[in-house]
């Protein structure tokens, strides 16, 4: 079975966000970059696939030439192969023109199954899955918490409202992943090592024809400086009144 | 030349998703400023029914699909019948709520009609006749602000976050779409029953952290939530731990919500749970630790022991109520 995870190297969930003084792009200096990390469990259940049934599985990702580090880390957990498309300030690009990108680079690759983070934790677009697999023509399920995976089919669960859908779909398919697929594992020592001699290719590629203009990257308003309504349990009635009666939200 | 809004009206077995009427109200506000048609695309089993509940938004046309074949949510169905919608009403600009089913079927649409897409936007403005629109980005670390250059519009909205206003009477003409055949068969969908609202649709959320100190101790958390009609969140890390389920967490890696009040109990305020629930319109926090960041945010707090506190509101609002 031959895999493709689309990976994504994003800005920590930890991140402070700082504006640049171009006002559409974020200050990287201090920003540790760590896998998307919903891409983390695409690659977990990737290497799964690959244990259950053979075949190999191939990174793909899109995004500037520091990403090297997190390509190299989801080969150390046991993808076999990657490649890298190397594009500066595609960060927020619009999620049609990297779809593209990513669908020019895929159809020359094999594949019975392409794995992806249900969202990217940077722009929080939720496109680039659903675009890839109508690109290509191919069932998707997106935000899966489960999958059964045959050579031939997959059985995936996604969460909705109040409840999981049962979605089943024929190969080849794409599925993005949602936290509680799975528990992604570290990278061992010797899968450290190896890594290094895994093959990587890097290609260079620009952004066009994107739908969307970036006009502006703001911080949010700043909070009004909040109230301590008190101490401990005798302040609790003073607080449902203060929401009953002036902020009327209860 | 395009013209008009068309809204993808959301249902689940009949019944109709309340911020359906929220993309409703902002697209009949849009039509004021750039004309044409506002209309409703209804995709489901039993939906014709449905119709009805858009008579108060200004619609003027409802394309729908009814037919116990659909009477589960399938991608590659309901996006060529929105298609099809889209091709019979030609609007400009196409309104979709950012839900679980929005989120998959907004850029399936877009792509197989090679439109933008701004998901999950907080603010919708028309500058000439360009759809200029503010989203949360980085869950919400920063507000960006983007352009949708191509002719075909389209855009989901964050739940909760646009008013829904009745305005006026129309009796919307019905126009049917043809059903296509199936092709990927969602074989079963399983309720979770809950008598809670779902987080990213309540009004009001009552979350716990690890200042609850053990799985058990949720019940606290839980009866403040029913007695206040609330949905119950979780911390990232009380998730990790296991305490509680995925489907609750709220923040960068889980849900990003913006309830009318949002109640953080035990909740120390990570950066990365600041960014989900941030634009919360009231943020309520408890916590023993005066110098927890989550007071940064808060609107109001206490600061003491949970578990003290929590049950006292809930005797202040179950005697509020009675």
């Amino acid at each position: 079975m031959n895999i493709v995870v689309c990976m994504k190297s994003v800005p920590s969930s930890e991140t402070k966000v700082k504006i640049n003084s171009d006002g559409v792009t974020i200050e990287q200096t201090d920003v540790v970059f760590e896998i998307n990390p919903y891409d983390e469990y695409a690659i977990e259940e990737a290497i799964r696939a690959k244990e259950a049934h053979g075949g190999k599985v191939t990174i793909l990702t899109l995004g500037a030439a520091t990403a090297t580090q997190n390509i190299r880390k989801a080969l150390a957990m046991g993808a076999d192969e990657a490649l890298h498309l190397i594009c500066e300030n595609a960060e927020l690009a619009d999620s049609s023109t990297i779809a593209e990108l990513l669908y020019s680079a895929i159809k020359e690759i094999e594949y019975d199954v392409i794995f992806c983070g249900k969202k990217a934790i940077d722009c929080d677009n939720h496109q680039v899955p659903n675009r890839l697999a109508q690109l290509m023509d191919i069932p998707a399920v997106t935000a899966i918490s489960n999958l059964e995976l045959t050579t031939e089919s997959g059985s995936a669960k996604r969460n909705i409202e109040g409840g999981t859908e049962l979605i089943s779909v024929n190969l080849p398919a794409l599925f993005s992943a949602e936290k509680g697929l799975n528990e992604p594992r570290y990278a061992s020592l010797p899968g450290i090592m190896a890594a290094k001699k895994k093959p990587l290719e890097e290609r260079q590629v620009s952004l066009s024809n994107e739908k969307l203009t970036i006009l502006s990257l703001e911080l949010p308003p700043p909070k009004p400086k909040g109230r301590i309504v008190g101490e401990g349990p005798e302040a609790a009635g003073e607080l449902v009144r203060i929401l009953r009666e002036e902020a009327k939200v209860i | 030349m395009a013209q008009g809004i068309l809204i993808f009206a959301e249902q689940r077995e009949g019944v109709l998703k309340p911020s359906s009427l929220e993309a409703a109200t902002l697209g009949r506000e849009l039509k004021k400023e750039i004309g044409g048609e506002l209309s409703v695309a209804i995709i489901g089993a039993n939906s014709s029914s449905l119709s009805s509940e858009f008579k108060q938004y200004g619609v003027d046309k409802v394309y729908l699909a009814d037919s116990e074949e659909l009477n589960q949510y399938d991608g590659e169905r309901y996006t060529a019948l929105l298609a099809e919608a889209v091709s019979k009403a030609q609007p400009s600009v196409l309104i979709i709520v950012a839900s679980a089913m929005g989120k998959d079927i907004a850029p399936r649409v877009a792509s197989s009609l090679d439109a933008g897409l701004a998901t999950d936007c907080t603010d919708v403005e028309v500058i000439d006749g360009k759809i200029i629109i503010t989203r949360p980005v980085y869950a919400g670390k920063a507000l960006i602000k983007l352009r949708i250059d191509s002719e075909f519009q389209i855009l989901s909205i964050r739940p909760n976050v646009f008013p829904k206003k009745v305005e006026g009477d129309t009796d919307p003409e019905v126009i049917e779409l043809q059903i296509g055949e199936k092709k990927n068969p969602v074989s079963e969908v399983q309720h979770v029953k809950s008598e809670r609202p779902e987080l990213t649709e309540a009004s009001i959320i009552v979350s716990g952290g690890r200042g609850m100190g053990g799985p058990e101790n949720f019940h606290v958390t839980e009866e403040l939530a029913d007695v206040l009609g609330a949905a119950v969140g979780a911390s990232r890390a009380v998730v990790d731990a296991g305490w509680r389920p995925h489907t609750e967490q709220v923040g960068q890696t889980g849900k990003t919500v913006s309830p009318n009040l949002y109640i953080a109990c035990g909740i120390s305020g990570a950066i990365q749970h600041l960014a989900g629930m941030s634009s919360s319109k009231v943020i309520v926090a408890i916590n023993k630790d005066a110098e927890a960041p989550i007071f940064k945010v808060a609107t109001y707090g206490i600061v003491g022991d949970l578990f003290e506190v929590v049950p006292k509101m809930i005797e202040e609002i179950k005697a509020l109520n009675s």
